[in-house]
């Protein structure tokens, strides 16, 4: 059940607040695969999976579900599964007549009713806990309430907003693991929104970043981590700095160094990034790379992140493992030299790569 | 904005058909019949000597009953969210009295309490101060019913003002009453004057608890809800219209003119 | 609540001994006061008063009056705070002004509209007097009077409620395919009921001790359109004390009555907004581990 949305558009009024509009907007979401919609806060991800659901109807556009066009269907009838930031379960109803919700306002017999609950409970790993009220549940638990509830009427796709935002880190971190599986298991299209970039990379096999209303860029996650065409999504995704510099003749040349590497872009003026995991340091007594001075280390766990200053005065951020650090023998003011081996070059929108 | 959501077109629908019939068309009806008056036949009606007492009563009595309100209510207030006493919990809800107590029943019952022969009324009027049936006792009247709006527009602010303000203020150096008077009063203005402007707006038009206490003296206790059902009964209903008009106008003016007022206090707070 | 203290210092204490006194003077006496004074002439002569006939009607209208305005206002009060509360749209705050007017306007211009409105001369009176249908000094009238001075109540209570749950709720039961009417009595319905409940309790204690406003429509004809304020009114001007005040403890008690149910509906709604906080906090990591090591 692949999910097309079509240059859609949504305006709010100046009053509405928090809610932002999405301009222009098309993405295609390829069937039985998660597809992310990633950003930061007010860039209309939440928007535009609403749109999707029919909660919202867009100014121009068209959303279609499998080739069926959804855009005036209302959200009754489309059959989508939606998964609420704060869970929105039904607190005056336990958490069988929750689930059961979907399938008893399409009048499925009690029958029925039952056998899929249960179904859905062993799913979400809940059998024991039908007869609970929303509120005697965890934050884990309701969110699971939550997907089973989306998951029971059996619908095309599954939406879900912000799944994990209001857990706490290790939850989160395992819950996404738990949805990874319950994924492979359903194989239900699925559309999710994060702004979270670990989490889009991690869980899902398509990624749509949006800035401000727009797609910024969409591709799978090697592709938009690899070959990102902004220094947004560089640095958006994996934390890239952004460095100014030029192309001649395959090599790039940043100002006021002698730093240069092996590239395959047109010559010009270009944006190049570099992460800061990618940035090698090689001790200041051997050759190669350009001179620098560690400026600040700090020590988080197994890993060190640094601060290098270069001669020419750009300031880098680098990370590496505390063995690593240990092995290159520097601290906090020692001279280093820098190895910009993994920059590279942005391919600017309308270059091909 | 939810537009999804279905029943539009019906709830709006329904609403605006029973908001006209029984809000707008009989206001319509009195604005029509003062229009038809005209302002000259108004001003015939309101400058009369005994209209302009009523007003002037009327007025003053609900501002200075509002003022009293302002000052006990944020008081009762205080007290209620502050402090824990044996009996709080019975206080906060006798607090909702005069909102449940018929306007007939207060009247009554605080009539006899300070009438000359009563249990308050009689010591009162031994030290001098006769309460019922003068200004004192309509005052009074309106103290009692306006007292529950302050402390239930102020109660929650209060309850809801974040502990560490104060703390933050006592951290940097402030006294208890700087601390009172510099943070936590402004917090709670714009609250209080919604409750004084709530108290003041029933206390212009209130009757029912007004009639019995105030002894209905025209040209001295006479308020002006009064004189309007004088003149329906005795059939002048040009006289009832324009007098009522009058102080419709001048109720919405003085809402609309504390509304602004909380607005620009509030702007700063928020 | 957590900043609330154990009063200490002479300040704190002034300040409870005022308040103490400024509710028993202003609030508590009066409350005694009518009981005592319609027990004044002891039990018998308080029962004879109640039993009185024209008593029992103005008993009757007044639990008519009150029986048909408060449904009306609750189906308009529900109406009116789902529209405001989930649509935004031109005149809305428009709306909202108009609805709170009653609540800024004097009782006695309630019922002096209605007499315009009704009345001999009034827009409707030629029409009405053709029909044979008498609204002013007649039970209609003082039902209408009623309506319109506890019209916002019951919409105003609910629009709190509806504005602090939110819609999240509705429209998951929408993407879950509810329909309208699903959606409102599963969902919505159950939600509210205490919002509901709350502003009947407050309109119908208004309903059914309003005086000015009734008092212009009434007329004051004894059996026929006496409610009950208005019956204590004329027994006191005939200074018959006992009956006035036996009338007025029977709407002390509903008063005192509603306040009760009111501070019960007041506990209940507090007791489920805590539900969230008293839950679980979180998942215990090793729930989580089973979940994970389960999951196939």
């Amino acid at each position: 059940m692949s999910v097309r949305v079509e240059s859609i558009t949504k305006r709010f009024g100046a009053d509405a607040g928090r809610v932002t509009g999405v301009s222009g907007v098309s993405f295609e979401a390829p069937s039985h695969a998660i597809t992310s919609l990633v950003g930061p806060s007010g860039s209309g991800k939440s928007t535009l999976l609403r749109l999707v659901a029919g909660l919202e109807q867009p100014d121009q556009g068209r959303v279609l579900v499998e080739g069926e066009d959804l855009t005036r269907v209302p959200v009754q009838a489309r059959r989508l599964g939606f998964v609420f930031q704060n869970y929105a379960l039904f607190r005056h109803m336990s958490v069988f007549d929750n689930i059961a919700f979907g399938l008893s306002v399409r009048g499925a017999s009690r029958k029925e009713q039952a056998a899929r609950v249960s179904e859905l409970l062993e799913l979400v790993q809940l059998a024991d806990y039908a007869k609970r009220l929303p509120d005697q549940l965890s934050g884990g638990q309701r969110q699971r309430v939550a997907l089973a509830r989306a998951l029971a009427p059996r619908p095309r796709v599954l939406l879900l907003d912000e799944p994990f935002g209001a857990l706490d880190t290790q939850v989160r971190v395992e819950l996404r693991e738990w949805l990874h599986r319950l994924h492979e298991q359903t194989q239900v299209t699925t559309l999710l929104v994060t702004h979270d970039q670990e989490e889009a990379l991690e869980l899902s096999q398509h990624v749509v970043l949006l800035r401000e209303g727009q797609v910024e860029q969409a591709g799978t996650p090697t592709e938009l981590y690899e070959s990102p065409r902004s220094a947004f999504v560089a640095s958006f995704l994996g934390g890239a700095q952004i460095l100014k510099g030029q192309v001649s003749e395959g090599q790039l040349q940043l100002p006021g160094q002698e730093l240069s590497a092996d590239v395959d872009h047109a010559d010009g003026a270009v944006e190049a990034f570099v992460r800061p995991h990618d940035v090698r340091l090689v001790r200041a007594d051997e050759p190669g790379g350009a001179p620098a001075r560690v400026e600040r280390l700090i020590r988080v766990g197994g890993f060190v992140k640094l601060t290098v200053r270069l001669d020419s005065g750009e300031v880098l951020q680098v990370q590496m493992s505390r063995t690593a650090q240990l092995d290159l023998g520097v601290e906090a003011g020692d001279p280093v030299r820098v190895d910009l081996g993994g920059i590279r070059v942005i391919a600017r929108r309308g270059y091909s790569i | 904005m939810r537009p999804a959501l279905p029943g539009f077109r019906l709830t709006l629908g329904i609403v605006l058909l029973y908001t006209s019939l029984i809000v707008l068309l009989p206001l319509a009806a009195l604005g029509a019949r003062a229009g038809e008056l005209g302002l000259s036949g108004i001003w015939a009606v309101v400058s009369d000597e005994r209209a302009l007492r009523a007003y002037g009563l009327s007025f003053g009595a609900a501002l200075v009953a509002a003022l009293i309100n302002a000052v006990l209510g944020l008081m009762l207030a205080w007290v209620l969210v502050r402090y824990r006493f044996p009996g709080r919990r019975l206080i906060d809800g006798l607090v909702d009295l005069p909102f449940a107590l018929p306007t007939a029943v207060a009247g009554i019952a605080l009539t006899a309490i300070y009438s000359p022969k009563g249990m308050l009324g009689g010591p009162l009027a031994e030290l001098g101060l006769q309460v019922a049936f003068t200004r004192v006792g309509i005052t009074v009247a309106l103290v009692f019913i306006g007292i529950p709006f302050v402390v239930r527009t102020v109660q929650p602010v209060l309850e809801g003002l974040d502990p560490s303000l104060s703390e933050a203020a006592q951290v940097l150096g402030a006294s208890r009453l700087q601390t009172f008077f510099r943070v936590i009063l402004p917090a709670l203005l714009p609250a209080t004057l919604t409750g004084f402007a709530l108290a003041l707006a029933r206390g212009v038009g209130e009757y029912g608890s007004v009639v019995f206490i105030s002894g209905n003296m025209p040209y001295r206790t006479e308020v002006a809800s009064l004189l309007i059902i004088t003149k329906l009964e005795q059939y002048d209903y040009e006289g009832a219209t324009a007098l009522a008009a009058v102080m419709l106008l001048v109720s919405f003016a003085i809402l609309l003119g504390v509304n602004l007022l909380q607005r620009r206090l509030s702007r700063g707070l928020t | 609540m957590s900043h609330a203290q154990a009063p200490k210092g002479a300040l704190a204490k002034l300040l409870i001994g005022a308040s103490l006194a400024f509710v028993a003077l202003f609030l508590v006496l009066p409350l005694a006061l009518v009981f005592v004074s319609a027990f004044a002439e002891g039990a018998g002569a308080y029962f004879e008063a109640l039993a009185d006939e024209e008593t029992w009607s103005a008993v009757k209208l007044t639990l008519l009056t009150a029986a048909i305005s408060v449904p009306l206002n609750v189906v308009f009060g529900v109406c009116a705070a789902w529209l405001l509360s989930k649509y935004d749209f031109w005149g809305k705050s428009a709306l909202l002004t108009v609805i709170d007017l009653p609540f800024s306007v004097s009782p006695v211009i309630a019922g002096l509209v209605f007499v315009l409105l009704f009345g001999s001369g009034g827009w409707f009176y030629s029409a009405l007097s053709a029909a044979d249908v008498k609204i002013i000094f007649a039970v209609p009238g003082v039902i209408i009077a009623t309506t319109f001075v506890t019209f916002p109540m019951v919409a105003r209570e609910v629009l709190g409620v509806m504005e602090a749950q939110g819609s999240d709720e509705e429209e998951a039961a929408l993407t879950l395919g509810a329909s309208g009417w699903q959606l409102f009595t599963r969902v919505t319905l159950p939600k509210i009921r205490w919002g509901v409940a709350y502003g009947v309790i407050l309109s119908n204690a208004r309903a059914m001790g309003e005086f000015g406003a009734v008092s212009v429509v009434s007329g004051h004809i004894r059996g026929e359109t006496n409610t009950m304020p208005l019956h204590i009114e004329i027994l006191y001007g005939e200074y018959n004390f006992v009956g006035a005040f036996a009338v007025a403890s029977l709407l002390t008690l509903l008063a005192v009555v509603t306040l009760v149910l009111k501070q019960w509906v007041e506990w209940r709604t507090a007791r489920a907004a805590r539900g969230f906080e008293g839950a679980p906090a979180e998942d215990s990591l090793e729930g989580q581990r089973a979940l994970l090591g389960g999951a196939p």
